[in-house]
């Protein structure tokens, strides 16, 4: 024994004499060779910042508060986090390439978690990403709106305020859990309107074995605290003087109902009207809410149409597909432009008759779920 | 024992007929993955024949002058595995400076050589071997040497059967294997040319 312990002890101490010795030449090495210094990093031509060289586009971006859309927290394994680089990306790594299509190649699109700033860099991202933060917010309700769809409601606790426009969107962070081994994050259009800077609304449909969704219907309780950031999209009511046509299927209510509460609000009374398609009576909902903006609101109406009535629905509404419907209601399309929010198919179909009735493509301004 | 080895007969001898990669294999899964062209290759290569070279310096020092003196040899798969992840850490900071090209060519491939068994091998035969410190570094650069030759020749050999139609169930890891087998079998043809051991 007494002849063991010190060759254990001298073991040790040699092990650790050995390994500082190497960590002090990294530490050397980190400061002389690893170090970048400072480098400028050119937003849009509109915005420098000057970060520590050596770290990724993307965290750097991330420090300074600026938070490009990014799943998978920089492990290069979603794709998600592209950026234009206007000057000196350098060439492409092998860990971007897979993410890369031929197209964003010739237009020098990278993955900024994979991009090292080693010098001064220019890049060009979504001028709406400069307002985008992420909140951290708690579930104070949820309902059910439909047999599929939820009502949730979020208050924002940090920060405690969100400033969108009605209509856009904001990404939902799934935590870890049994259908998914890492975070990740859904897109979900806001329902409630900008004046409620506190408090988030959500409608939410179940996509049966959809990480996202499942995680709401079956794990989701009042009281836990759920991570978003946002707000995102170009889906927003534009100031014009036109006839609005709001056009949505399922729950792609949400937007559409943000934009109508804010038009109540601010009192545009511009001509509107809301085609909302369902399947059958039990589809549907928000009716009575509907019903009540029309008496509040000036020029606005709402017209449910469901596409297969059932006997115990008592329907004496619109019956036909939305596309039908829209049909029968639209006699011109002058001066008029449209909001769509539902399903690609939905949306598709409901182009092809606005387009035919004389609204202009680009007056026709949708949101589509993918 | 070979202690008395002129180092440029064990020179000669890492890289033909002892040949490191083709008559121990070792260092095959670097070998096998990165194999496909020729360019990324010898980039890798190249670090291998470096990191060996030095590797087999350093690890002889700690190893005659530290673990030997303090009867600690029993500890030198560790320290040697220390010295080699240190030194290929250090590599890889110098060549992402210097060199964004070469960088991007190893880029992912460098943190590979770390646990590269030929090169934690090249150490381990030097110590058994008992070989002075100069016989060690040029043991270290042969083995270095010979590995990038055989992994330069199996991509060129690779490259050219890019448009062959091998059968499916031997696509990819199964005819390099094969193709490994059979350059072992060349180079056996160097045997009895330099006699070691």
């Amino acid at each position: 024994m007494a002849l063991i312990l010190p060759q254990i002890l001298i073991g040790i101490a040699a092990i650790c004499g050995i390994t500082t010795i190497l960590a002090v030449f990294m530490m050397i090495a980190d400061a002389t060779v690893a170090n970048y210094g400072t480098v400028n990093i050119n937003i849009n031509s509109a915005k420098q910042i000057r970060v520590q060289g050596g770290r990724t586009l993307l965290s750097s971006l991330m420090g300074e508060k600026i938070f490009i859309p990014s799943a998978c927290g920089g492990r290069g394994s979603c794709g998600l986090c592209k950026v234009k680089v206007i000057a000196e990306a350098g060439e492409y790594l092998p860990t971007e390439l897979p993410w890369i299509t031929e197209e964003e190649r010739i237009e020098n699109i990278h993955l900024s978690c994979q991009l090292k700033l080693k010098k001064d860099i220019s890049i060009w991202i979504p001028e709406e990403l400069f307002n985008v933060r992420e909140y951290k917010t708690r579930v104070v309700s949820i309902k059910d709106l439909t047999y599929d769809i939820k009502q949730i409601i979020l208050v924002l606790i940090d920060p405690s305020e969100i400033n969108f426009r009605a209509g856009q969107y904001i990404q939902f962070q799934v935590p870890e859990y049994e259908l998914s081994p890492e975070p990740v994050y859904r897109a979900y259009s806001m329902a409630s309107q900008p004046s409620h800077k506190n408090e988030v609304e959500l409608e939410i449909r179940l996509v049966p074995n959809g990480i996202c969704t499942t995680y709401v219907f079956n794990y989701l309780k009042e009281g836990d605290t759920v991570t978003i950031n946002g707000p995102y999209g170009e889906f927003y009511l534009r100031d014009s003087s036109r006839d609005i046509l709001f056009i949505a299927g399922g729950s792609g209510m949400a937007p559409i109902k943000s934009m109508l509460y804010d038009m109540a609000e601010k009192n545009i009374t511009r001509k509107a009207t809301y085609f909302f398609g369902a399947r059958t009576g039990r589809d549907l909902f928000l009716t009575e809410e509907m019903k009540e903006l029309e008496q509040r609101l000036e020029g606005f109406r709402f017209i449910p149409a469901l596409s297969n009535p059932q006997p115990e629905d008592n329907w004496n509404g619109e019956t036909g597909l939305i596309t039908e419907v829209l049909d029968r209601h639209i006699s011109s399309g002058e001066n008029t432009e449209a909001y769509l929010c539902g399903s690609p198919g939905m949306i598709d179909a409901a182009i092809d008759v606005l387009t035919k009735k004389g609204i202009p493509q680009e007056l026709i301004y949708y949101d589509k779920f993918a | 024992m070979s202690a008395g080895t002129a180092f440029y007969a064990i020179f000669f001898a890492a890289i033909f007929t002892n040949n490191i990669l083709l008559t121990n294999y070792l260092g095959m899964c670097s070998f096998i993955a990165v194999s496909k062209e020729v360019n990324t290759s010898v980039g890798l290569g190249t670090a291998v024949i470096f990191v060996m070279a030095i590797t087999s310096v350093l690890n002889w020092l700690a190893y005659y002058y530290i673990l030997v003196p303090l009867n600690l040899v029993y500890l030198r798969y560790i320290v040697f595995i220390v010295i080699i992840a240190a030194f290929v850490q250090l590599l890889e900071m110098v060549i992402e400076r210097v060199s964004d090209r070469l960088y991007i060519s190893l880029g992912i491939f460098l943190p590979l050589i770390t646990v590269n068994c030929a090169i934690l091998g090249a150490s381990l035969f030097m110590i058994i071997r008992n070989y002075t410190l100069l016989s060690s570094f040029f043991y270290g650069l042969g083995s270095g040497i010979g590995w990038a030759v055989a992994i330069i020749s199996m991509a060129g050999i690779r490259q050219k059967m890019a448009k062959a139609r091998v059968p499916k169930g031997l696509a990819g890891a199964g005819i390099t294997l094969i193709i490994a087998g059979i350059m072992a079998l060349a180079f056996m043809g160097f045997s009895g040319m330099i006699k070691i051991i």
